[in-house]
């Protein structure tokens, strides 16, 4: 689970792919946890802190975050694991 | 302090090219409330899914509808389609605005009477009608609409013995320029059954023919064919009055005029694209009017108009059960109402608000019923925004034909309330209960469970 590093992120939520020239929008949500992912935090440092700021049970962002990992697959952001 | 709200991290790929024409999406609103009462107090109290109907809209349907035509035409009568929409409710608030009841079994005559609707005020159409509904029918001086040979004869065997006659009229099917024609109900014009048929009922001497019936089709979104379908029926009018010597009191146009909503399949959505009851009215009212009829002899006009004057009035509520993303990334949202509760998912898009504020993102995703079933789609592509399991929704324009058609498969059919002009919501169907689905069945003693 980690983004690739190339990828450019913007606080309000724009993604880039300069290695193939994708670009993407996010949500709130989805900037946030794409910046803390930049920064090297950990999933259960993230999510901590998600719960902490939003109003949300934790059952629901374990939900949440399997879907968000689905997505950064799909889109192709993530670092492939050796 | 306060937390922030939350929504599903969500991303979307960007495509660059032309902008869409139609620009993006605007001004969509959560839909809190029905008629000024909270949908979560509606499904607190009754439960999920449920059924809303909002009389003030039925009326207001009602009243402009017929506005439309009496203000164009001295006589005018409307007949409430029970197929439509049968709940005993539902059809007391047409008898209560001056509508007749238009029905096609037997089991919907009883229902016309036991709702209090007197016996010649009750049309009785449809292909299949027995001996037995025959007679009550004409004890009861109803209006039988003739719709094959078969039950021509069946009536004129039945009134041998009467002193009075059965008022009756004869179902005409036509060539309106829409195709498929519908030609399987009635006689057909073009090639002179029609005539023979009403002929053989003046000349039996037995049966009173009093109108003519047609109903062209359903979701007609051409206004052209009721006027060649008016056209039509006066041309036999006007033959039975000239040739026959016999005057024609009413002409029966029927229904068929289209609800505003999107039909599967269709490039716009169906407000932009049908034609109003006021556009049918004009063309099917100045067809009669200028045919040639003296004043006196005008034919009262009937329409049997059911899905314009309830869909836009009915809501369907339901709750979130799940997220899905599906092998191609899509997303999918299940919802526990499913194509046995809302029948009319397979011919509409229908549109489906939120009921409770959302953030600005939208995502495109499918909608699935709970049914353990292929087929149990609501909506094949809709853009929504990221709903949250136990999240509500309201399905607008649902009024018509869901709470006749809708079946009783896998799950039970939910409640269904009316909410009055004053906003007093009312349960006028309760939801259903195992014991219900069960009580006529039986089980033989050797198939009962050891206890």
């Amino acid at each position: 689970m980690k983004i690739k590093s190339n990828i450019a992120t913007s606080e309000n939520g724009f993604i880039f792919n300069p290695a193939t020239g994708d670009s993407f929008s996010g949500n709130a949500i989805a900037a946030t946890l794409l910046l803390a992912m930049k920064s090297g935090k950990t999933e259960q440092e993230i999510k901590q802190d998600i719960l902490d700021r939003y109003d949300v049970k934790a059952d629901q962002l374990n939900r949440d975050w399997e879907d968000w990992m689905l997505q950064l697959k799909e889109a192709n952001l993530l670092e492939i694991d050796a | 302090m306060e937390k922030l709200p939350y929504e599903k991290p969500y991303i979307k790929k960007l495509h660059a090219g032309v902008m869409n024409k139609f620009g993006t999406r605007s001004g969509v609103q959560p839909v809190k409330s029905i008629d000024g009462v909270l949908v979560k107090t509606l499904i607190e109290n009754y439960g999920s899914p449920v059924f809303v109907l909002s009389e003030k809209q039925i009326r207001k349907n009602y009243r402009s509808a017929y506005r439309a035509f009496s203000t164009r035409y001295p006589k005018v009568q409307f007949a409430w389609s029970y197929k439509t929409n049968y709940l005993n409710a539902v059809c007391q608030v047409f008898h209560q605005e001056g509508s007749w009841a238009e029905v096609v079994s037997g089991f919907e005559y009883e229902k016309a009477v036991g709702n209090g609707v007197p016996g010649n005020k009750i049309i009785f159409n449809g292909p299949g009608k027995s001996n037995d509904e025959l007679k009550t029918a004409i004890k009861n001086d109803s209006l039988i609409h003739i719709d094959h040979f078969e039950e021509l004869n069946q009536l004129l065997i039945l009134s041998q013995e009467l002193t009075g006659k059965p008022r009756v009229a004869i179902r005409v099917n036509m060539d309106t320029g829409v195709y498929p024609l519908w030609d399987r109900f009635g006689f057909n014009y073009e090639n002179g059954e029609a005539w023979t048929a009403l002929s053989k009922v003046i000349d039996s001497g037995k049966l009173h023919l009093a109108g003519l019936h047609c109903h062209i089709g359903t979701y007609m979104l051409t206004t052209d064919a009721y006027g060649i379908a008016a056209n039509k029926l006066c041309d036999l009018a006007m033959n039975c009055q000239t040739q026959l010597n016999h005057k024609i009191e009413y002409i029966d146009m029927g229904g068929g005029f289209p609800s505003t909503n999107t039909l599967k399949g269709a490039y716009l959505p169906g407000q932009d694209t049908v034609p109003s009851v006021d556009d049918f009215a004009e063309v099917i009212t100045s067809t009669l009017l200028n045919f040639g009829f003296a004043n006196e002899d005008l034919p009262m006009l009937i329409l049997e108009s059911g899905r314009v004057l309830i869909d836009d009035a009915g809501y369907l509520l339901g709750t979130i059960i799940a997220n899905k993303r599906l092998s191609t990334g899509k997303r999918a949202l299940i919802v526990d109402f499913g194509v046995n509760v809302l029948f009319t998912s397979f011919w509409y898009d229908h549109q489906v608000s939120p009921a409770q504020d959302f953030m600005p993102h939208n995502e495109n995703m499918v909608i699935y019923g709970p049914l353990c079933m292929n087929i149990d789609v609501i909506r094949e592509g809709i853009n929504l925004p990221l709903l949250n399991p136990g999240d509500q929704v309201v399905v607008h324009k649902v009024g018509a034909y869901n709470m006749t058609q809708w079946m009783q498969f896998i799950t039970l059919r939910p409640a269904v309330v009316l909410i009055d002009e004053q906003q007093r919501p009312h349960l006028i169907r309760s939801n259903e209960t195992l014991g219900y689905i069960e009580e006529p069945e039986f089980i033989p003693i050797h198939l009962k469970a050891n206890k």
